[in-house]
């Protein structure tokens, strides 16, 4: 018994020391100069161009995702085909590579002197310093979110509902729509939640595209780097304190959404318990 | 009026492996018929080609003289319940069973009615609100029965319905099975391995076999007249005894009488169930009681003769008139059986010889 206390009380420990103590320093900090000045901070129009700009591509990112995740998932739990394990190793790709490498490899490709860099000038075309490449760098650094939730769990539940909606007269898009869909729809949700926080977190392969130009190119990330650098650290505490605010936002709604659907979600959970 | 199912001659192959071979099948209108088969028989793979769950390589199927391999699966009117039931499990109880009428837009009331009218026949009304994994196996399969009733299907398709269940209540759902079948009338196939329900269940039984119909008929013709050595041995235990024929008279190789048949000349093989065995003590026979076993009211005694083993089977109470023990000299009379030829064809009755009988008691 006092082993489990001691337990227990070293992984509260831990979390409040890793997890709600920089959460709390944050938002003091960005208080520190009272609440006028915080709100100041917050509305200095390239605060506001980095929150478009965050959102933006999170709007883009997420979805390409989200199609690709649920498109990946459908053919390698349904189908054997020649590549599939060579697909299934190369969507954790983005997880073995630095972001910073990623970036990188992308001006390496589209940058003016890159690969296709010629052929994007001369059609007038701009994707590095530009939103396209920081959107590229985030579906690339988020490409595995939501197909490692899916996979293992198309995988898992296999096809036998897909099969009994055919006999019950289903097409193939109301069996998508109605089985195949809402069965993988908390895997869906613990994905794209995840990936939106990554994609509106990311810095490294963002940060070397994008150029940072600020107030043109500039995501929240990276506008809390360029405000710490230039030592205003109360702004960049201010702005930091609206990504945390993303983060409590994304774990506040998925709580909401469990406990909406708790008898459905604890009654799948205590049969794979039994099973 | 009942849907009448005719097969044609129908193959499926697998890569290179044959699961059905020209299978051609009469299925009467409002027919309850067995699928009957070791596992890897073909009889799962027939079923999915009736319903339109796999597209045959040759033959054809048709529902009351009407092609219905033209036909895609949902316009078929098949109703199916797979062996691991399969149902929806994010939908509760009552949305899998309203799973059809929702796709055909039924009008809500229209789904009302008919899902609480399903809901009754399958005893779950109060469950209606739950999720398929807070059911027991039982009424997880009664509810994947009335999803699949719910469009009213021409035929209803069964894959190891009972497979997954503990006996009890494996017993009650056969029974209730039959009880709503009688009721509905609708040409039924159900697939199973296990012999014991598909005699109990089925009309008649088809009997399948390394992708073919080895024998079709009712069960008790079936059981006393197996077409061949696999289908003897599959619907029992049996005792096999290479034999030899002259003049009628069908001696074990071993060096004992079996009694007689009107088969041809030579070698052939004896299949013997356990209770056409009778042996009793006799300290001058030729057999040696190896081992005797009572379970309950029924007793198995295991018998050697010059080599040969055999297997007799009585009730417990019989067991205590016939004196034996083990390791003492008994005598055996044989009363029944089948002779197959080498190949495990041409079955002929085995016929005992009467006096043999009559000294016995039989």
């Amino acid at each position: 018994m006092a082993g489990r206390a001691a337990l227990i009380t070293a992984a509260m420990l831990f979390m409040a020391l890793f997890l709600v103590c920089p959460l709390v320093i944050v938002f003091s900090q960005a208080l520190s100069a009272g609440f006028f000045t915080y709100i100041t901070s917050l509305n200095d129009p390239n605060v506001g161009s980095a929150v478009l700009m965050t959102l933006t591509i999170a709007a883009i990112a997420v979805p390409a995702n989200v199609v690709f995740g649920i498109l990946a998932s459908w053919c390698i739990a349904r189908f054997d085909f020649w590549g599939r394990n060579l697909l299934i190793t190369l969507i954790d790709l983005p997880f073995s590579i630095s972001p910073v490498v990623a970036g990188l490899l992308e001006v390496l490709l589209f940058g003016s002197n890159g690969l296709f860099g010629g052929w994007l000038e001369a059609n007038n075309f701009q994707i590095i310093f530009a939103l396209p490449g920081m959107v590229i760098a985030t579906i690339f650094v988020t490409f595995p979110f939501v197909a490692r939730e899916l996979i293992p769990l198309a995988q898992e539940q296999g096809n036998d509902e897909e099969e009994a909606a055919v006999t019950l007269g289903a097409s193939g898009l109301q069996i998508f729509l109605r089985v195949s869909l809402p069965k993988l729809r908390w895997g869906l949700l613990y994905g794209v939640l995840l990936c939106n926080a990554r994609a509106m977190g990311e810095f490294g392969a963002v940060s070397v595209v994008s150029g940072k130009i600020y107030g043109s190119t500039d995501t929240l990330s990276l506008a809390v780097e360029s405000l710490y650098e230039s030592y205003d650290m109360q702004a960049a505490f201010a702005v930091a304190s609206l990504l945390a605010m993303l983060a409590l936002v994304t774990l506040v709604l998925k709580a909401a959404l469990e406990y909406r659907h708790r008898d459905e979600l604890h009654a799948t959970r205590k049969a794979k318990a039994k099973s | 009026m009942s849907t009448a199912i005719e097969i044609n001659r129908l193959a499926k192959s697998f890569g290179p492996h044959k699961v059905l071979n020209d299978v051609s099948l009469d299925v009467a209108p409002g027919e309850l018929l067995a699928l009957l088969g070791p596992s890897g028989s073909g009889k799962t793979t027939l079923l999915r080609l009736i319903a339109g769950l796999d597209q045959p390589d040759a033959g054809d199927v048709k529902f009351d003289r009407d092609d219905a391999l033209g036909r895609k699966p949902k316009e078929r009117g098949v109703g199916f319940v797979f062996q691991h039931y399969a149902l929806f499990r994010h939908m509760t109880v009552f949305e899998n069973i309203a799973f059809a009428l929702r796709i055909k837009k039924a009008p809500k009331a229209e789904v009302q009615t008919r899902v609480t009218e399903l809901l009754k026949l399958i005893q779950l009304e109060s469950l209606a609100a739950r999720y398929p994994a807070q059911l027991s196996g039982g009424q997880r399969q009664r509810v994947a029965l009335a999803r699949a009733l719910a469009s009213q299907p021409r035929v209803l398709l069964l894959d190891e319905p009972f497979g997954a269940l503990d006996a009890v209540v494996r017993r009650d759902l056969r029974r209730w099975l039959r009880h709503l079948h009688e009721e509905m009338n609708i040409t039924t196939l159900f697939v199973t391995h296990d012999q014991e329900e598909a005699f109990d269940l089925a009309d008649r039984v088809v009997i399948m076999h390394g992708g073919k119909i080895c024998q079709l008929g009712t069960p008790i013709d079936i059981y006393r007249s197996p077409a061949d050595a696999f289908v003897h041995e599959f619907l029992g235990e049996s005792n096999r005894l290479a034999a030899h024929i002259r003049g009628g008279a069908v001696q074990a190789d071993a060096g004992f009488p079996l009694g007689h048949a009107a088969a041809p000349e030579g070698a052939a093989m004896a299949y013997i169930r356990p209770h056409h065995v009778t042996p009793f003590a006799n300290p001058r026979g030729g057999w040696t009681v190896n081992r005797i076993a009572a379970t309950g009211a029924a007793a198995r005694i295991t018998l050697s003769h010059n080599g040969a083993v055999v297997e007799a089977a009585m009730t417990a109470d019989a067991l205590l008139e016939t004196g034996l023990a083990v390791g003492a000299m008994a005598e055996v009379v044989f009363s029944g059986g089948t002779l197959f030829d080498q190949d495990g064809k041409t079955p002929v009755k085995l016929t005992a010889d009467r006096p043999a009988l009559a000294a016995v008691g039989v």
